[in-house]
């Protein structure tokens, strides 16, 4: 399999680990779920990346499928946390936001969905660690202006759209910022209850 | 005033001559057969490639298809009886697809390949609308069309056809094999391979004498290779096997299809049947010309692509070889040669370098379900080492293309990706 998907390793490393662009992400050990469905919306043309819609144009959903799994049972080592040149209050706002939330303005945690690790859940929720600020903030921004969707109830959409531009520097500050946990691995499913209904969790 | 006229006799004759024509469909072919037909014929036509929306639902139309005159939105061909095809009788379809006009006598932009399907047969034309007629309709309007002045005037289209429209069902060549004639009527016909694989002049035409002499694809900046030139996609000196395999699989000895090709064979060629394709494998091996012309004199100065040829070198050597060979003999089918390719030899360089910027994956195919693919290196290589590593591969191992510049290189890194 590994021979199959080498056209990825230029942007996410030979195994699914990431490289020096910061607004690729690592694939490696997230839920097979989770990236089947952005294989999906990528071939689709929801999610909109043209260097990967090219790719995946023409592939079998099977297939498709099987590149997920392989990329999900990778487990290359976390890189360690980059330097941060944010301010403490933007982290400490970040970490709230990461591990409380803001029930005032109905802001989840992070870590609800996510895990309290924020290795994610089987099938559909990803891990956030080993990510860098760059790709989080232009995700979450891809959120919060629609451009990023995923199958109703697009959760992601509604937490996203209650964050301003800072929460979104702060979380993803916070979030790269994250040491690796001995296991990385994701949460079985159904490991801890959702705060409210997502779609790419499916039952 | 010839075209009217014909019209009003092509419309009086089909008045009288419909429920004739209808009661013998009938006892010739029973209800299910002919839409089983249809459906195939469908398919060697790709008909779903523009009548189909990114997520929208099959034939429902809305594609948005980008022209240097604007963009064009394609139209929904489900039989809707409000926003389809749900009204029209095998008479309209037929004439839609015979002279490109809707069955109110309006012109149809020729992004439909009707100078192509002008070649489809009654028979053929009446059992793909029997076909649709049999698909689930959806109610979905048809988008206008976003054309600037003044190609929004839909008579400057009279133009286009004088000049490059002649109407006329294939007629076989009496001297040629039933196979032969077969073949062709599949490629000039319901193919439509010289929409893409012949040149396209400022008008939106194609000359006749051009057909199937190749040309960039307008604005998706693919080159389409020549059909008919050896030293391009001129298919003179394969095999009719080799033909075959990239036709029904995306991958071959010789070569693997990509970018818009990919597309075809996806959508449609691989569903035809074995006779078919050998039958347009037979007839385009038939079509190269024995003699082509001699290759492009480089238009690089010596010593600066000799410089540029041995970085060329050292690039391949570091990321190309592993899977291409030390020599450029590939790994087929998976890993194509590259080493008398006639896709990287061939004078336009396009392909060549875009496929080192943007890699790329044959399709899955019922033959190919899990095919490999070409890893992207725009993110890995400078514009010169891409110019250089193309340069190299274009001359090395007996090849005869020309080096290429950065600058074709850089331009590239723009083309559009869908």
């Amino acid at each position: 399999m590994a021979a199959r998907v080498e056209a990825c390793t230029p942007c996410h490393g030979k195994d699914g680990e990431g490289t020096s662009d910061v607004y690729f992400p690592r694939l490696a050990g997230k839920p097979a779920g989770y990236l089947y469905n952005q294989l999906l919306a990528f071939k689709n043309g929801r999610r909109k990346y043209p260097p990967m819609n090219y790719l995946l144009e023409y592939l079998a959903d099977p297939y498709l499928q099987e590149m997920a799994e392989h990329f999900a049972e990778q487990r290359p080592p976390l890189p360690a946390s980059p330097a941060s040149d944010v301010s403490q209050p933007v982290m400490q706002q970040g970490q709230a936001l990461v591990t409380r939330g803001d029930p005032a303005r109905q802001i989840p945690a992070c870590g609800s969905c996510h895990g309290p690790n924020l290795t994610g859940m089987e099938p559909g929720i990803p891990g956030l660690l080993g990510l860098r600020p760059n790709y989080v903030s232009a995700q979450l921004g891809a959120w919060r202006y629609g451009t990023r969707t995923a199958k109703a109830p697009d959760c992601m959409q509604q937490v996203a759209a209650r964050l301003t531009e800072a929460d979104v520097t702060a979380v993803a500050a916070y979030l790269a910022s994250r040491p690796a946990p001995i296991n990385n691995a994701p949460g079985q499913k159904g490991a801890y209850v959702l705060p409210f209904a997502c779609g790419s969790q499916s039952d | 005033m010839r075209v009217p006229s014909r019209i009003l006799g092509l419309a009086l004759l089909s008045l009288l001559a419909a429920p004739t024509a209808d009661a013998q469909q009938q006892k010739s072919e029973a209800g299910g057969e002919i839409v089983k037909r249809g459906e195939y014929l469908a398919r060697a036509g790709d008909c779903i490639a523009c009548h189909t929306a990114p997520e929208g639902r099959a034939f429902a139309g809305g594609r948005a298809m980008p022209t240097p005159f604007g963009t064009l939105f394609s139209s929904n061909i489900t039989p809707d009886r409000d926003t389809g095809i749900g009204k029209w009788s095998a008479d309209d379809f037929y004439i839609t697809m015979h002279r490109g006009r809707f069955p109110d006598g309006g012109l149809i932009y020729p992004a439909m390949p009707f100078a192509s399907y002008t070649k489809v047969t009654r028979a053929d034309s009446d059992a793909i609308f029997a076909y649709l007629k049999s698909i689930p309709p959806v109610n979905q309007k048809n988008r206008e069309h976003d054309l600037r002045f003044p190609y929004n005037n839909r008579q400057l289209i009279l133009g286009w056809r004088t000049l490059y429209f002649s109407e006329g069902e294939y007629k076989p060549d009496p001297s040629k094999s039933a196979e032969w004639n077969r073949g062709a009527y599949l490629v000039e016909g319901l193919g439509h391979c010289g929409m893409c694989h012949s040149p396209i002049n400022a008008l939106g035409g194609t000359s006749q004498s051009d057909a199937f002499k190749g040309g960039l694809i307008p604005m998706q900046n693919w080159y389409a290779p020549s059909l008919t030139s050896n030293r391009e996609a001129g298919l003179g000196d394969w095999s009719i096997k080799d033909i075959v395999d990239l036709l029904k699989t995306g991958v071959s000895a010789r070569g693997v299809v990509y970018g818009p090709m990919a597309e075809v064979v996806h959508n449609s060629l691989q569903y035809l049947t074995d006779e078919d394709t050998k039958a347009m494998a037979v007839y385009l091996k038939s079509i190269a010309e024995p003699a082509s012309p001699p290759p492009a004199a480089t238009k690089l100065p010596t010593s600066e692509s000799s410089l540029l040829i041995s970085l060329g070198k050292t690039v391949y050597d570091a990321r190309c070889a592993s899977c291409h060979g030390a020599q450029g003999e590939g790994k087929p089918p998976h890993w194509p040669p590259l080493a008398n390719n006639q896709s990287i030899e061939m004078e336009s360089a396009v392909n060549a370098i875009r496929m080192v910027l943007n890699g790329g994956y044959p399709p899955s195919t019922e033959g190919n379900p899990r095919p490999y693919g070409m890893p992207p290196f725009a993110g890995l290589l400078s514009d010169n080492e891409v110019a250089a590593v193309v340069s190299y591969i274009r001359t090395a191992w007996g090849n005869r293309g020309a080096p290429v510049r950065a600058r074709e290189a850089n331009e590239l890194r723009s083309a559009p990706l869908n």
